[in-house]
C-alpha cells in the first residue's frame, strides 16, 4: 500500500523534529512523538499515518545528536525519510534505530504524492506521477546494520561491529 | 603520502594504516553522555543485554542540561543516571559541575585521543587535538560496552587563518565567518583543521570556540595542531604528562584549503534562523534586543566573562534588556566570583545562573516570550532553539553580546571598548 509524501524544505534541524521545549517528554517517547516536526509543519504530527514518507530538501536533520529525532519519526510510522542530503549524525542515528534514510532527487516528489519504496533494488515509486526515482545503496556497514533493524540487534546477533 | 591529524589518530586507534574515505574500527578512549541523552543511552545498553561497561573509568556521565531540574519528569531521569553511574562504577559529574564539553577540556581530553559523546558539540575537544565527535545514544552505548566504534575516515579541509585580529574581534567571529562561507552543510563528513599564524597565538579558550562550532558546518571533527599553547594548558591543569605534539604531515592531502585574513575581519553575527546566515556587524540592522545570553559550551569561559565584564564595568545595561550569564563550569563560576567578575556583571544588571547549558537548548534558563529577540553567545539559532518558535535568535561573541546588552540593540563592540 502506498504512503503519502509529506514535503519539507531544506535544513530541517533536530530542533524542528524534537524541540527542546519538550525536553521533559524525552522520558516518554510516545508523548514526544505527538510533537514530531510540529515546528516545521504543525499539521504533520496529527495527520501523519503509518506508511507515510518524510520528503525533504538538503541537509535534513542538522544540529543536535539527539537520537530522539529519528526515533519519534519512526514511532509515528514513517516508512522512510527521503532527502537530497542528510546531516551526518542524523543519518547514522536513523540507520542505528532501523529507520530507512534515502538520498534521492526529492524535487521529483510533491506534497501528497503517493509513494512506495523498494530498498533492496534502490527505487522509490512515485505512483501519483508515475515515476521511478533511483537511489544509491547505503555504505556497506550501514546496510548491514539496517538489514538487521538497527545497531543493537546487529551487535546482539553478531557480537561485534559490522566491518 | 603524509597523513592528516584525523588519519593519524584513526590509524593509531585502528592499529593499521588508514586514509580518508576508508572505514575502520577504532578503540575509543572516552565515551560520555548527559541528562539529555543518558536515559536513552541506558535504555540501549539494556537492549543490548548488558550494563557492564568496557572500561567504567573511561565512561563519564554528566548532569548539565537541565540544571537544576525544573520538572519532576526530568528529576526522575536524572536519578536514573545517578543510579546507573553508581552501579556501573563510571565517572559521574553532578548537576552544577558544568557543561560536559567544558569539563572534558578541563579534565579529560588530550592530544591523540578518540572521544565519542552523545552530543554534537563533542567536537569541542578537537582544540586539544583529540578526535572527538558527537554520535547518537545507540552508537555511544555500543562504544561504551565494546570499547570501540567504527568510523569512515574523514577528508580534511585546512582552514588557514593569518593576520592579527582587530580589537573587539575574537575566535567566535572567525568561526561564524567560516560557517557563513561554507554553509550549514559545506563540511558534512569532513574534518576541519585550523592552521596559520592567527591560530598559533590563539589562547585555548578561543581554540575551543573554533572547534565547538565546526559541527554547524556539518563537520565530523575539528582540530588545532597541538603546540606550546596546548602544552601550557595541560600543564596548568596538572596534566603536563598527557601532552603530545600532533600535526598533519607537510605532504598530507587536504581536500580544500580555505584562507581567512583575520586582520580585516569585523565582528560577525549569525542572524535568524540559521547559523550560516552570517553577516559582518556593519551589515546587521541595529535590532532591539530583549534578552542577551552569555553562556554555553561555546562562549562561557572565564576569558569570555572577563571580556563582558570589561565592557560593562561601572555601567548599567539598557533598561529594556535582560542579561543572563551562565558560566560554563563550577571552576569558572568560582574564579569569576573570586576575582569580582560576577559582581561587576551583577552590578551592571546581569542575572547569574548556575553552571550548565542554560538557555542554549530551550528548556529552561530564560526562555523568550513570543516575538522577543535574543542575542546569544551560543552556537545555534534554529527556529525554537531557545524554547520559543516565535522568538528570533542572533549569535555573536561575548563582546558583541555585552555591547548589545549595554545599548539594548545589536551593537558593534568596538563602539564601547
Amino acid at each position: 500500500m502506498a504512503g503519502r509524501a509529506w514535503k519539507f524544505g531544506d535544513n530541517i534541524s533536530t530542533d524542528h523534529i524534537a524541540p527542546g521545549r519538550y525536553f521533559h517528554l524525552r522520558s516518554n517517547l510516545d508523548e514526544l512523538a505527538r510533537h514530531v516536526l510540529e515546528d516545521a509543519r504543525p499539521d504533520f504530527p496529527t495527520n501523519v499515518k503509518k506508511g507515510d514518507f518524510v520528503v525533504a530538501g538538503v541537509n535534513f536533520g542538522l544540529g543536535s545528536s539527539r537520537e530522539h529525532a529519528p526515533t519519534i519519526i519512526k514511532l509515528v510510522g514513517v516508512e522512510a525519510v527521503l532527502a537530497k542530503s542528510f546531516a551526518r549524525i542524523f543519518y547514522r542515528n536513523a540507520v542505528n534505530i532501523g529507520l530507512p534514510v534515502v538520498i534521492c532527487d526529492t524535487s521529483l516528489i510533491d506534497d501528497g504524492d503517493l509513494l512506495t519504496i523498494d530498498l533492496s533494488s534502490g527505487v522509490v515509486f512515485n505512483h501519483t506521477k508515475n515515476l521511478k526515482i533511483r537511489f544509491p545503496p547505503l555504505p556497506a556497514a550501514m546496510k548491514k546494520i539496517l538489514d538487521e533493524g538497527g545497531l543493537i540487534p546487529y551487535v546482539k546477533r553478531f557480537g561485534d561491529l559490522p566491518l | 603520502m603524509g597523513k592528516t591529524i584525523a588519519e593519524k589518530i584513526i590509524s593509531e586507534h585502528a592499529e593499521r594504516n588508514v586514509s580518508a574515505g576508508e572505514t575502520a574500527i577504532v578503540k575509543v578512549d572516552y565515551t560520555f553522555t548527559h541528562d539529555a541523552s543518558g536515559p536513552l543511552f541506558i535504555k540501549q545498553l539494556k537492549e543490548l543485554g548488558t550494563t557492564k561497561l568496557h572500561n567504567p573509568k573511561h565512561t563519564i556521565i554528566f548532569i548539565d542540561h537541565a540544571v537544576p531540574s525544573p520538572r519532576k519528569e526530568i528529576s526522575n531521569e536524572q536519578n536514573l543516571l545517578r543510579k546507573f553511574a553508581a552501579e556501573a562504577g563510571c565517572i559521574f559529574h553532578e548537576a552544577g559541575s558544568g557543561i560536559c564539553h567544558q569539563l572534558i577540556a578541563e579534565y579529560y581530553a588530550s592530544p591523540g585521543q578518540i572521544i565519542v559523546g552523545t552530543d554534537s558539540h563533542t567536537v569541542t575537544a578537537g582544540a586539544l587535538t583529540a578526535f572527538a565527535t558527537g554520535m547518537g545514544a545507540t552508537d555511544v552505548a555500543v562504544a561504551a560496552a565494546l570499547g570501540k566504534t567504527w568510523f569512515r575516515v574523514p577528508e580534511t579541509f585546512a582552514i588557514q587563518v593569518d593576520g592579527k585580529l582587530q580589537k573587539g574581534v575574537y575566535g567566535k567571529d572567525i568561526i561564524l565567518h567560516l560557517i557563513g562561507v561554507l554553509g550549514a552543510d559545506g563540511a558534512t563528513y569532513k574534518a576541519l583543521e585550523f592552521i596559520g599564524s592567527t591560530i598559533d597565538t590563539l589562547p585555548m579558550s578561543e581554540r575551543l570556540v573554533l572547534c565547538n562550532m565546526v559541527v554547524e558546518a556539518g563537520a565530523k571533527a575539528g582540530f588545532i595542531p597541538s603546540d606550546e599553547v596546548t602544552r601550557r594548558y595541560l600543564a596548568e591543569r596538572g596534566r603536563a604528562k598527557e601532552f603530545r605534539e600532533i600535526r598533519s604531515d607537510s605532504d598530507a592531502n587536504y581536500e580544500r584549503v580555505i584562507k581567512i585574513d583575520a586582520s580585516i575581519l569585523e565582528p560577525q553575527v549569525a542572524c535568524p534562523h540559521s547559523v550560516d546566515n552570517v553577516k559582518p556587524i556593519s551589515k546587521v540592522e541595529p535590532v532591539k534586543v530583549d534578552i542577551v545570553f552569555i553562556g554555553s559550551c561555546t562562549n562561557a569561559r572565564l576569558e569570555d566573562l572577563h571580556i563582558a565584564a570589561a565592557i560593562l564595568n561601572g555601567k548599567k545595561i539598557h533598561p529594556e534588556t535582560r542579561l543572563i550569564v551562565t558560566p560554563a563550569s563550577k571552576e569558572i563560576y568560582s574564579k569569576a566570583m573570586a576575582d569580582g567578575t560576577l559582581n561587576t556583571l551583577m552590578d551592571a544588571g546581569a542575572l547569574i545562573t548556575p553552571p550548565g547549558c542554560g538557555l542554549c537548548f530551550g528548556a529552561l534558563g530564560g526562555i523568550p516570550a513570543d516575538a522577543e529577540v535574543v542575542f546569544t553567545t551560543t552556537n545555534r539559532n534554529f527556529v525554537g532553539r531557545t524554547g520559543n518558535p516565535n522568538a528570533f535568535t542572533y549569535l555573536g561573541s561575548p563582546a558583541t553580546a555585552a555591547a548589545t546588552a549595554l545599548k539594548g540593540r545589536i551593537t558593534d563592540p568596538r563602539e564601547v571598548m
